[in-house]
């Protein structure tokens, strides 16, 4: 038996390089050793794209794309399907699961400089690949066809009408209709069925062919392959990826999926923050809700849009700042000066810096879920912001924050003081 | 930074509860107690599923709440549907528009429509009062100028919306409303309570019939990926043996 499957590999092996394939991206791909719990991430993130794709395509098999049946189907998929209720959870879940994994993999990155010389496209991809997971929830958002996916949608492509000239006629073409309608469902669900799950695996490709080129980075932000071993070649600080990270990775994977299904079962809704309680009711053109908020994800760019005034009658500056601050995380190669990557050696002001960016985002993400008016407003005889909502003074604050961590990043790592990186890895 | 990573995060789900705006009695339901699901089941299909359908709840759905399909169809079906139909009806929406101003809305997920549902269905049931300013006669504590009439005035009896000005704990004068019971019932007030209370009962079990089962699988599921947990760690610490 042994010997004909040996002689099957050889024959796919004159064809077609798969154990040359297997070598160079798993049992001879050298990792570092010293990777920590912010490594987990990346194969969490490819996890959950498997898990959006299959539960994705057996909604499919269910959904109907259509105005006047989306609703009844995806409750018919929650009821009548057999276990369409936990097939629709897993992808409900998984999308918020999307971002949390993601998120952290960029936290992953801005902490341990995995942006910097030589990972810039590796980084580049990935934030293309955060791009195009925004606008594949966006459009996904807009399929069960409830008051939330309606008017988030009408909102959002509604942006678009701001920008000068163009603006009215994009978001025309966008929607397919003057209102959100039967077309954009239509639109909607080819997109993000077909067209954006395509971007996506095509640059999580580029991201890992990228990545196993030039090698990962570690937590000390030492480059392993300046030490080989003189006769293998080996980095003698890296270990193969298979067996050692795939085992580990199978560890970090059962916690997740601890997680994962604690939520699936005990909290789909996530308290609204997964399921909004207004999208159980079916979408009403004529009937605006109160309040609109995006889902979470989607919060901090929402509060900085709402955060920045009208100039001369025009939103435009919102939107433009709202997607600054999306697509500003690819100038980060260019903007960090500092003579170290990893937090750990890097000096005080970077570190106060980080953390403001850090407390910027949660605090613009919780503000974008509630009413502008959430915390009252100002009393009227108070200095500059009298009468002002104060959340909207708050979302302000920390929009400048936000865009300050980048902005003035060439200058504040450049005079940080660091300590000395070590030659090796340690730990 | 760790230690305003975890501050922040454990302070969010509390800002997230500082605002609510109209006051709610809690419901005490029991999604385990199946007379109450099939007490509250009779409820509606005798007072609710003439004007509100349930257009993706199937009658045989109620087989999991302990009844048979023959027990479905002598009680609680009326009018010869078959047994795997949905809970649909014959008013048609376009006459219902015009009789009460809006269209009865499909209750098959309304329990789901609301940030805290069975508080809030609880609350509006018990909550209609008489005001002879709306067209049907009736208002609601929970949903200001409701459409829907009170359907089920002849259990609960009228009653009768008190405005009292008070003074507050910090010196504001501020309105007291209070609903006072002017004309009983059929029931008194604590069994309507309860009825209401089976009603909304069914109410969050047909928002998501399979609720139980999920709730029932998500412990196996964890203790599976528990053990798997287990399996792995044990499994990496063997290989990473030579590592460190």
């Amino acid at each position: 038996m042994q010997k004909y499957l040996t002689g099957l590999l050889g024959w796919v092996d004159d064809r077609f390089p798969l154990t040359a394939n297997w070598k160079a991206h798993l049992s001879e791909y050298y990792a570092p050793k010293n990777f920590n719990f912010w490594y987990f991430f990346g194969s969490l993130a490819l996890l959950v794209l498997v898990l959006q794709i299959v539960t994705g395509i057996f909604l499919t098999m269910n959904y109907k794309p259509d105005a006047e049946l989306a609703f009844a189907s995806v409750e018919y998929i929650m009821r009548d399907v057999s276990w369409g209720w936990l097939i629709r959870y897993m992808h409900s879940t998984g999308a918020s699961m999307f971002f949390v994994v993601v998120y952290l993999h960029m936290f992953r990155g801005l902490i341990y400089g995995s942006y910097r010389n030589p990972r810039e496209l590796i980084w580049l991809f990935g934030v293309g690949i955060f791009l195009a997971l925004m606008g594949e929830a966006f459009f996904g958002y807009l399929l069960p066809w409830g008051q939330m996916s309606y008017w988030g949608a009408q909102v959002i492509i509604n942006l678009f009408t701001s920008i000068p000239f163009v603006g009215p006629d994009i978001s025309l073409w966008l929607r397919g209709d003057y209102m959100v309608s039967d077309a954009t469902l239509n639109r909607f669900f080819a997109f993000h069925v077909i067209a954006l799950p395509l971007v996506l695996l095509g640059l999580v490709a580029a991201h890992i062919i990228a990545l196993h080129e030039v090698g990962s980075n570690n937590p000390d932000g030492v480059e392993i392959k300046k030490h080989k071993d003189p006769e293998t070649g080996i980095p003698l600080d890296g270990i193969p990826f298979h067996p050692y990270y795939t085992v580990k990775d199978i560890v970090g994977v059962s916690v997740f999926l601890i997680v994962f299904s604690a939520i699936i079962f005990f909290a789909p809704e996530m308290g609204g923050y997964f399921l909004e309680a207004n999208n159980f009711i079916p979408a009403d053109p004529l009937k605006t809700p109160s309040h609109i908020a995006p889902v979470w994800y989607f919060t901090p760019y929402y509060s900085i849009l709402r955060a920045v005034p009208p100039i001369m009658n025009s939103q435009f500056p919102g939107v433009a700042a709202m997607g600054l601050s999306v697509v500003i995380f690819a100038l980060l190669p260019w903007l960090d000066r500092s003579p170290v990557k990893s937090i750990r050696y890097r000096g005080p002001i970077y570190k106060v810096w980080l953390a403001l960016f850090v407390v910027s985002f949660l605090i613009l993400g919780y503000l974008g879920t509630e009413p502008s008016n959430v915390w009252g407003v100002f009393d009227p005889s108070t200095f500059m912001v009298g009468g002002a909502d104060r959340a909207t003074v708050v979302a302000r604050i920390f929009t400048v924050v936000y865009f300050l961590f980048f902005i003035l990043m060439p200058w504040y790592t450049s005079i940080d003081k660091t300590k000395p990186v070590p030659e090796r890895v340690t730990g | 930074m760790k230690k305003v990573l975890l501050l922040v995060g454990l302070l969010l789900p509390v800002l997230a509860m500082a605002n609510e705006s109209v006051h709610l009695d809690h419901a005490l339901i029991d999604p385990n107690n199946q007379a109450s699901l099939q007490r509250g089941a009779r409820t509606f299909v005798n007072y609710c599923l003439s004007c509100h359908s349930a257009a993706y709840m199937r009658y045989n759905r109620l087989k999991d709440i302990g009844l048979s399909d023959a027990e479905i169809k002598s009680n609680l079906m009326f009018a010869g549907e078959k047994v795997g139909d949905t809970m649909t009806v014959t008013m048609p929406k376009r006459d219902a528009k015009s009789w009460f101003g809006a269209t009865p809305p499909d209750l098959s997920v309304q329990a789901r429509a609301y940030a805290n549902g069975p508080d809030w269905l609880y609350s509006y049931l018990r909550g209609f009062y008489r005001d002879d300013t709306r067209p049907t006669g009736w208002n609601n504590t929970v949903y200001d100028k409701v459409a829907m009439p009170h359907v089920l005035w002849q259990l609960q009896g009228e009653q009768t919306l008190k405005v009292q000005k008070i003074v507050d704990e910090h010196g504001h004068e501020v309105e007291k409303h209070t609903l006072v019971l002017t004309k009983p019932g059929v029931l008194e007030p604590a069994q309507y309570d309860a009825m209401v209370a089976d009603l909304v009962n069914y109410l969050v079990f047909m928002g998501e019939p399979a609720k139980g089962l999920r709730l029932q699988l998500g412990l196996i599921v964890i203790l599976f990926l528990g053990l798997l947990f287990i399996v792995a760690y044990y499994l990496k610490k063997e290989f990473w043996k030579d590592i460190h």
